[in-house]
């Protein structure tokens, strides 16, 4: 019984992490949504080009970034997924969200920019060190970065 | 000083190369800021301290190679890059560099 007790700190930390992280999560996802919702109209692309129908009034370098980690119980999953191997559903989810949130952060500097839309965008990742040397990852930063153009009348 | 991560400032046209300007700074995050990602690390979630740091660090490298295009006496620069490097335990240097130009 006392070697059961000894579990119990680590089970409720595991439990209470879950739930939080989870509740983090769905809040995250339905913001991410509403926000993509909102600013659909403002185009968002990869290439280096200018298309031929927009009339470019200026210019400007937009960037946003975000740093993202999992929860305890996530990490606790992906470290019993490295036993068999495969698809760490967990870790997907988070860098799913971060990089969503980095090009919503995107748009909202094109808007705030006087922008109307972003071209040549890129996306970069870099791992954090975790802090005292400790094992893992300390955060996931994902940066988003392209140009911001203020065209003569809004792309349709 | 006009920005841009394409090889042409769109609707300009180039009259000027000054070549490779480049700006950088190394940060190194604090304790306090440590503590509150370490207790954000268990729930998981955006570790706005570091978004906060990283944001700064890298508006400061833009400004530097700002200043290097302007002493140069450019007007813009183009194809705008950004590198990240951890050089330490705990430190990351922030590195953005582009080509300085003059536009019309």
């Amino acid at each position: 019984v006392q070697e059961l007790a000894g579990w119990i700190p680590f089970l409720v930390l595991l439990l209470v992490t879950f739930a939080i992280g989870e509740v983090v999560e769905r809040r995250h996802y339905r913001s991410i949504r509403r926000r993509e919702e909102r600013w659909r109209e403002i185009p968002l692309t990869t290439f280096r080009e200018v298309p031929r129908a927009w009339e470019v009034q200026g210019c400007t370098l937009v960037v946003a970034s975000t740093v993202v980690s999992v929860d305890y119980f996530k990490r606790f999953l992906a470290g019993l997924r490295a036993i068999t191997g495969g698809r760490v559903r967990s870790y997907e989810s988070l860098l799913d969200r971060a990089r969503r949130e980095a090009l919503l952060r995107v748009k909202k500097a094109a808007i705030d920019a006087g922008c109307h839309a972003v071209i040549n965008l890129r996306l970069e990742t870099s791992n954090l060190s975790s802090p005292q040397g400790k094992q893992g990852v300390a955060g996931v930063e994902i940066v988003a970065f392209g140009t911001g153009l203020r065209l003569a009348r809004r792309p349709v | 000083m006009v920005l841009s991560n394409t090889e042409m400032i769109p609707g300009k046209r180039i009259v000027q190369f000054y070549g490779v300007v480049f700006g950088s700074t190394v940060r190194s995050k604090h304790i306090g800021r440590d503590i509150m990602a370490g207790l954000k690390n268990l729930v998981g979630g955006e570790l706005k301290g570091y978004t906060e740091l990283l944001r700064e660090a890298r508006e400061e490298a833009l400004e530097r190679m700002r200043q290097q295009a302007s002493s140069l006496g450019a007007n813009a620069i183009v194809n705008v890059r950004f590198a990240t490097s951890s050089v330490a335990q705990g430190a990351a240097e922030l590195f953005a560099y582009g080509t300085a130009v003059t536009v019309e």
